[in-house]
């Protein structure tokens, strides 16, 4: 029997909102071994991140721990003091964030934060924990562990921030680190070589972890044993291979079917037809950094090219292309085979109506202030002059379409619906124009994965209805299986492969096609291991080093 | 580097131009002034000929425009003119010997009133940041509260009576500092220092409130930032937490406010100078205000202007400084 590291029993949480304490974890019981990783996945909401902190007795402004009891190594970190606690933090148990960008001091180089928690705990000198770090950038496969952490944040990338916070983690060399979604903000080549260090570090030293996730594929990989939380309760608890194999219940069970959401293959385009939108041999640039070279492809009505790409190849900004808000140096943007102007200045209003966009983050492209019916009423009244009683019937015409009840949710302000709900809003202002066209940029990224399901079917439903053409900007490859009639691959601001969605997830690739297909993880808990062998490690060290 | 060397430049060339624009408001504002100098210093009797003869002699029968270009070029120059009174003095007694220049009249003014700016500073900046830190560590505890309440008193009190109280308990009933700060030049520094003791005090009061609690604001909005739980997560002491990981991202208003204050110091200190009967340049100022003496006012105004010019540009340049982006570039 290996011995237990942490006990937390009936474990309550609360919140506090409008004067009155919330509950966010209702009684939640969770054990954890020395070395064992525990992966604890659910939506957003769910409590994972809550609970993971707690783990380590720790609770954000505004957060109670009610009742229960956390037990590590002995010690009731509920009942110990601030100076009891302090000693363990950072010392025995660490915490490695989502966003390494934002938890990273910008003040002070990689280094400094590195060595302020051996020094601070009097495990080692600063001269040692300097060079300790310097072998742990080079154990996680930095480019130039040497001279990386004399960087400041701001210089170093998101994948590489996010490692060098592991190794800050394991600089006391914790009993315990708390994985917080580290992977949730990054590509999916850039999520690989992320995963397989923390993976091997965590393993070499024999560490025990809590890998929190919203990501099936990626729990898989991490984790022995998978808990799943659904608002505060705990769902069930099982080691990583029973769970995949043979989910208990029915919420878990959903949660594995999601990613089964795929449109039937609409027949070829007929030769000769007329794309809604052509884009031409774009070249822009952001002032003299060229940004898109050359980009060329077409957009059908009724059908939904997607547009893949990490971060930086040029997906937003052809997108910014083609409404106007960034007027290419050269090419051409056609509507319905006649040429647009480029800036949208110079567009007409009738022009401007046909090309509307869906943003990412529903929370920030809608105004507060403004309520759900003065929302989707400004674009209907500014486009098609309805005003009125014509604006109201249509303002609820379009909110059945996105399935809310213009009689609930007319008057309601964006701060009352949940993040899907703001999405759907976000859908209706967009079709409020009428349009032909519309840029969909990430609008599931932000979603968890059964309201992100809801909000592709819904778009499916309307291009169906309305004929409407979409371009759908994503890295995430499960939705373009989903969602896509066509495929347009970017890297660097070119398009180096495009076509029909089925000819696209069969071979023969381009070789960065190939690499992005390769990196989305897969169910199968050997997937990670199995790729890696397949490239071969050293490859990966090098992929990172050819990003610098 | 280069990138910040080019931010400074035009920072620098901007705050010449601001200098150049405040000149002409200056030039403006100070000839619409009602009355002028003749009719001021002969007063009711004055007959047409002797005011016209006193303006042909000083120039104010040139146009403004003339009046403003032979100014400018002169202050270019550093040279800011003859006081009007001086000069007149002299004439009556037909002799040269009395004439002094506006420079003249002013520098020792302006040294004084940067050394009262000065011991102030020195007290008051410290003292705020301190306890703007401990304020913001001890957040809504009684310390928090007590510091906020006795700067906000102070801030909110007229300075002639914090001046008058100071002087009833350090000066009347305990004879610590002397009450009047009547300085004059070849004074040794620590002599100096004593007599200037009281209105600095006085002065530190008045801007340590504007200060401290803006130390404290910029501290506590960083404290929801992600790099703030991820020092606590990491054992790091309170203390450590804000000196360490949020006062550096704090800087830049802080930098701005103190700037302002210091400006202030230098600008807008003659209730204080009145009280204690300092020689410092805002009795000046309001002195040939009331005698007209352009001159005099107008190189106070440029003087006060490029205090704020320069201070503010000071402060832009600090801010940059302190954000890690512009220092080290990717």
């Amino acid at each position: 029997m290996t011995e237990t590291l942490l006990k937390m029993r009936g474990v309550q949480i609360e919140g506090r909102s409008d004067e009155t304490w919330n509950p966010i974890i209702n009684g939640v019981d969770l054990t954890l071994a020395r070395g064992e990783v525990l992966g604890l996945i659910g939506e957003s909401g769910a409590g994972k991140s809550t609970l993971g902190l707690a783990a380590m007795g720790y609770t954000r402004d505004g957060v109670r721990v009610s009742g229960g009891s956390v037990e590590f190594d002995g010690i009731d970190l509920l009942a110990a003091s601030a100076a009891v606690k302090r000693d363990l933090l950072g010392k025995r148990i660490a915490y490695v964030a989502q966003s390494a960008a934002a938890s990273f001091n910008p003040a002070h180089r990689l280094i400094d934060q590195h060595v302020e928690g051996p020094t601070q705990h009097n495990v080692m000198s600063r001269a040692e924990s300097e060079a300790d770090g310097i072998e742990l950038y080079r154990k996680l496969r930095l480019p130039n562990p040497d001279e990386i952490g004399f960087r400041y944040p701001h210089q170093v990338s998101g994948g590489q921030l996010q490692r060098a916070m592991t190794a800050m983690a394991m600089s006391c060399r914790p009993d315990l680190i708390v994985f917080d979604e580290p992977t949730t903000a990054l590509d999916v080549t850039t999520q690989i070589e992320v995963l397989s260090a923390i993976r091997d570090i965590v393993e070499q030293f024999g560490t025990a972890a809590i890998y929190i996730t919203h990501d099936l594929a990626v729990v898989a990989q991490m984790a022995d044993r998978i808990k799943v939380l659904l608002r505060g309760d705990e769902v069930e608890t099982a080691d990583t291979r029973t769970m995949l194999n043979a989910p208990q219940k029915e919420y878990t069970k959903s949660l594995w079917a999601v990613r089964s959401f795929e449109r039937p293959a609409k027949p070829a385009i007929a030769t000769g037809a007329v794309p809604a939108i052509s884009i031409q041999n774009v070249d822009a640039a952001y002032g003299t950094t060229p940004v898109l070279h050359d980009v060329s492809f077409d957009m059908h009505a009724g059908r939904t090219v997607a547009v893949v790409g990490e971060s930086g190849s040029g997906k937003s900004t052809t997108a910014r292309c083609i409404t106007g808000l960034l007027p290419p140096k050269s090419g051409q943007i056609l509507l319905d085979g006649e040429p647009l102007p480029l800036n949208y200045k110079k567009r007409s209003k009738d022009q401007l109506r046909q090309v509307q966009m869906i943003y990412q983050m529903a929370d920030t492209a809608l105004n507060p202030r403004m309520s759900i019916g003065k929302i989707i009423g400004r674009p209907v009244q500014f486009y098609l002059g309805l005003t009125g009683a014509e604006k109201r019937k249509r303002v609820d015409q379009l909110l059945e379409q996105i399935e809310l009840d213009p009689a609930e949710y007319y008057n309601r302000l964006p701060s009352e619906l949940s993040g899907g709900q703001k999405q759907r809003v976000g859908i209706a202002r967009a079709l409020a124009a009428e349009p032909k066209f519309i840029i969909c940029d990430e609008v599931t990224s932000a979603l968890d994965q059964l309201v992100a399901e809801g909000i592709l079917r819904l778009l499916a439903k309307l291009q169906d209805e309305l004929s409407l053409s979409y371009m759908f900007i994503t890295h995430d490859l499960a939705t373009v299986r989903a969602i896509a009639d066509e495929v347009v691959v970017m890297k660097d601001g070119r398009v180096v492969e495009q076509g029909a969605k089925h000819d696209m997830f069969k071979p023969p690739h381009h070789p960065y096609t190939d690499l992005l297909l390769s990196s989305v993880p897969e169910m199968d808990p050997d997937w990670l291991s199995n790729l890696l062998e397949q490239r071969g490690v050293d490859n990966i060290g090098d992929a990172a080093v050819d990003k610098m | 580097m280069d990138n910040v060397l080019k931010i400074i430049m035009q920072r620098l060339a901007l705050g010449l131009l601001t200098l150049l624009v405040v000149s002409v408001v200056i030039f403006v504002a100070v000839n619409m002034l009602p009355g002028d100098f003749a009719q001021a210093i002969l007063g009711q009797g004055a007959t047409a000929e002797s005011v016209a003869a006193i303006r042909r002699d000083l120039g104010l029968d040139q146009s403004l425009f003339t009046r403003y270009f032979d100014w400018l070029g002169g202050v270019v120059q550093g040279d800011f003119g003859t006081s009007f009174a001086s000069a007149n003095a002299a004439n009556f007694s037909g002799t040269n010997s009395g004439v002094t220049t506006v420079a003249q009249q002013i520098a020792p003014r302006f040294a004084n009133t940067m050394f009262l700016a000065a011991v102030t500073a020195v007290i008051a900046v410290p003292v705020s940041i301190t306890l703007g830190i401990l304020a913001a560590l001890y957040r809504n505890s009684l310390f928090d509260r007590a510091t906020n309440i006795f700067t906000l008193s102070s801030i909110s009190s007229p300075e002639f009576f914090l001046a008058y109280v100071l002087i009833l308990f350090l000066a009347v009933v305990n004879p610590i500092f002397p009450s009047l700060s009547n300085i004059y030049e070849g004074m040794a520094f620590s002599e100096r220092l004593n007599k200037s003791m009281l209105p600095a005090l006085v002065l530190t009061l008045v801007v340590t409130a504007h200060m401290m609690r803006m130390t404290r604001a910029a501290i506590i909005n960083l404290l929801a930032s992600p790099y703030i739980e991820m020092a606590r997560l990491k054992g790091i002491s309170p203390m450590r937490v804000i000196v360490k990981h949020a006062l550096p991202n704090a800087l830049a208003p802080i930098i701005n406010v103190v700037a302002l204050n210091l400006a202030y110091l230098i600008t807008g200190v003659v209730v204080v100078e009145v009280v204690f009967v300092y020689p410092g340049i805002g009795q000046l100022f309001v002195d040939s205000v009331k005698l007209r003496d352009i001159p005099v006012v107008q190189a106070c105004c440029l003087i006060f202007a490029a205090a704020y010019i320069l201070l503010n540009l000071t402060a832009d340049i600090m801010s940059i400084l302190s954000n890690p982006r512009l220092r080290h570039p990717k």
